[in-house]
């Protein structure tokens, strides 16, 4: 080997070490020249970008990842002298972790994706610009225009920090060809109304014996929310709530909840009528085979089902509790992060980018979420969407995660609830027992201080 | 390892070694300036941030606030000698590393011993064990994922086949840390089979060809030959095994996210939760802090047992 080097090196034009160096020195010169303008150079000079860019950062993925790079698109057609950076990052805890970092560093984005749920504690924080009316009303949004209970569940001590995109909720999938089989549709194809918890086990059953397997999936190992998302549903349409006083106080009621997790056991250990340990994808799979006549999910799977393929549809949870009824759901909102270089141009680019995401709502609609943009909620274009707008009710029957320092969407908070549910519908765990842990396990974080 | 080679192969005489250009304190001084970009690196991202977590530790430190937050003392390590979540996170810990330590050192080195003696192809087995360790872990664990996918999964039908009932892999939590085991096993290996492949290497073959004269069979050659050459890759393969095992946190996170119902949380997955989804990164710290120490302890225990044993082997 070392023999032979040098005489390689003489015979032909070889990398040197010099080379390479001059070659950086030359790069990072361009770059420098390049000016404000490139991200890449003011992330190294640490200047400020461009006041014109908008710098927005989301966490969606998947179909709604492709919906969204169609709605940069139609803003950057739009606003052409607007220069738009936007930045994916991935989806949960990793996304607030870096969000929170570059406000408290004094980079952050312009505009930023957060869900409602978590966009309260990051108020909380001081990280979030309070947005003036006035501000919203000069770009067409007033708070009449949204989606009520988005709105206001949005509020934080009556101040408006974010606005909503949408609101997505857990809903019902249905396989239209089992349903049918099954004798549960009317006769115009739809799924004929299911209610009480009867009901509920009666259509389950029913799919169960047209699949031969399973009557309805829900991901349950390895997923801190799926579990939490039915079980809040059930729970809330009894009437219950978790956590109270902005989290600092566990309001837990131990007989609605054990009717839940009782009744959770009857259909995934007793009956087998749910597959009782399945991940999220095996969930998903199970029913894009055919295998089960339901499934339990976020309307955000709609693309999954559709590249699938199947015959299927989507309707609302059915009221199983029988009280007034309840969904657990979670809004997507568009937030402005404390910037250290905050003026009126700054904000009138930001809001204009809100606002065409906003206009842009059949774009997003289409990958399931409710709009919470009510001129489009309300128009004959949304109706005609089907079966995007079956399910188009929850949105204002939506049950939001109990606000406190430790809960929202990927939090503790769920991954805590999850775990001791999934363990109920895996017969691992007892109602009692599941309680138990949930009230020992939220007890420790309810007596924290909050760090924010 | 060098060492063993002076035994059979004669160093290539060089004369004596002189000092080449300058005196001793100007050699000193190249020497520091070679290693000097490795210091700063090493100062800045390892020992820097070691210190200020260790500082953390005594500070209500939010993830969401500027600066250190409040004095909080002790309190921080209190809550957690007190948690029982930070406890059973660490058992967790300390049994995957139970269960995949001993595996993966007594299979990497049966594998290279194999691989050694293959004469065809030897490289195809030596890539083949090896190639797994360099799958970043998010496409290990998918990998894994699939094959313990209840119903549907390759596991899952092969045990089926063979008319048993396959157990529920990362559904059970009796199961689950035992299913983990098993694909790191698969995954990391590799690394440890190189360093046996390459202390192997270094035995003389002349030791084998006169144990062989005086009529030692192959297993005798291994046991009499082998395992005691190879005495000081076994001391490094455990170490580095035992605080890779101590550090599990990928695998667990992907694959199970540390369930079913917390069974396989990890203590790293612990401090990551208190202090990235938490925010209470002055907690995270103290429990980071005395996760820390028990790898120092357990590391320090195990280099000073495997000395003694390589002394009295030795002697």
């Amino acid at each position: 080997m070392n023999r032979s080097a040098p005489s390689r090196s003489r015979s032909q034009p070889v990398l040197t070490r010099r080379s390479v160096l001059l070659g950086a020195l030359g790069g990072a010169g361009a770059v420098a020249i390049g000016g404000c303008s490139s991200p890449v150079a003011a992330g190294l000079t640490n200047t400020p970008l461009d006041p014109g860019t908008v710098d927005y950062w989301n966490l969606f993925g998947g179909g709604d990842g492709v919906r969204m790079q169609q709605m940069l698109a139609g803003y950057r057609k739009a606003h052409p002298e607007t220069r738009l950076q936007a930045v994916t990052l991935a989806w949960g805890n990793p996304y607030y972790t870096k969000l929170s970092l570059s406000t408290l560093g004094d980079k952050p984005p312009s505009v930023a994706v957060s869900h409602l749920t978590r966009m309260k504690t990051f108020a909380d924080a001081g990280l979030l610009q309070e947005l003036n009316l006035d501000d919203l009303a000069r770009h067409g949004m007033t708070p009449d225009k949204f989606n009520k209970r988005a709105w206001q569940a949005g509020l934080v001590g009556g101040k408006v920090y974010a606005i909503p995109l949408d609101t997505h909720p857990i809903v019902l999938f249905y396989n239209t060809k089992v349903c049918k089989q099954a004798g549960l549709l009317d006769s115009a194809g739809n799924l004929k109304p299911i209610a009480g918890q009867q009901g509920f086990l009666d259509a389950l059953e029913r799919a169960k014996k047209v699949t031969g397997q399973y009557g309805a999936t829900l991901g349950i190992n390895g997923d801190s929310g799926s579990p939490w998302r039915f079980f809040q549903t059930m729970y809330a349409q009894a009437g219950g709530s978790v956590l109270a006083n902005n989290g600092t106080k566990i309001v837990l009621d131990d007989a609605k909840a054990k009717r839940v997790l009782d009744y959770f056991r009857t259909l995934a250990v007793e009956r087998k009528l749910m597959p009782s340990s399945i991940d999220y994808q095996g969930a998903i799979a199970l029913f894009a085979n055919g295998q089960s006549g339901f499934h339990l999910n976020g309307e955000w799977e709609i693309s999954t089902f559709q590249t699938a393929k199947m015959p299927f549809s989507m309707t609302l949870v059915p009221n199983v509790f029988g009280g007034p009824y309840a969904v657990q759901a979670d809004s997507h909102t568009l937030v402005l992060p404390k910037h250290p270089a905050q003026d009126r141009r700054l904000l009138d680019n930001s809001l204009g980018f809100v606002k065409s995401m906003l206009d842009q709502s059949l774009t997003w609609a289409q990958g399931g979420h409710i709009p919470a943009w009510q001129p489009f909620a309300t128009s004959e274009a949304y109706r005609k969407l089907t079966p995007q707008s079956n399910y188009a009710a929850a949105a204002n029957s939506a049950v939001y995660d109990p606000p406190g320092w430790y809960s929202g969407s990927g939090s503790t908070f769920g991954i805590i609830m999850s775990s001791s549910i999934g363990a109920v519908l895996a017969g691992q765990l007892t109602p009692a027992a599941a309680i138990a842990q949930m009230r020992s396990k939220l007890s420790v974080l309810a007596e924290t201080p909050s760090p924010v | 390892m060098t060492a063993t080679t002076t035994v059979g192969r004669p160093r290539a005489d060089r004369g004596p070694v002189r000092p080449r250009r300058g005196t001793d304190s100007s050699q000193a001084l190249h020497a520091a300036g070679f290693l000097s970009p490795f210091v700063i690196l090493y100062v800045l991202f390892i020992i820097g941030p070691a210190l200020y977590m260790v500082l953390m530790s005594f500070f209500h430190t939010s993830l969401v606030k500027p600066g250190l937050g409040s004095f909080a003392g002790l309190t921080n390590y209190a809550e957690a000698f007190g948690s029982a979540d930070f406890w059973s996170s660490l058992w967790h810990t300390i049994w995957f590393t139970v269960l995949t330590t001993p595996p993966l050192i007594l299979l990497s080195l049966l594998f290279a011993l194999l691989a050694d003696r293959v004469v065809r192809g030897r490289w195809f087995f030596r890539l083949a064990f090896f190639a797994p360790y360099i799958l970043p872990s998010a496409v290990m664990a998918l990998i894994w994922v699939w094959l313990y996918t209840p119903a549907l999964g390759l596991l899952t039908s092969a045990v089926t086949s063979l008319g048993l009932t396959a157990p529920d892999w990362l559904g059970n939590p009796n199961w689950a840390m035992i299913s983990l085991a098993l694909a790191t096993l698969w995954w990391t290996l590799g690394f440890n089979f190189v360093l046996y492949s390459a202390g192997l290497q270094d035995i003389p073959r002349e030791l084998y060809e006169a144990a062989s004269i005086d009529g030692a069979g192959p297993w005798q050659q291994i046991r009499r030959i082998t395992i005691p050459m190879l005495a000081r890759t076994t001391t490094l393969v455990a170490v580095l095994q035992v605080i890779a095992s101590l550090k599990v946190f990928d695998q667990m996170y992907i694959m199970t996210s540390g369930g079913p119902n917390y069974s396989t949380r990890p203590v790293l997955e612990y401090i990551y939760d208190v202090g990235f989804t938490d925010f209470r990164t002055g907690y995270a710290a103290a429990a980071s802090t005395l996760f820390f120490l028990v790898v120092l302890a357990v590391s320090a225990v195990w280099l000073v047992l495997t000395r003694n044993q390589e002394k009295e082997g030795v002697a």
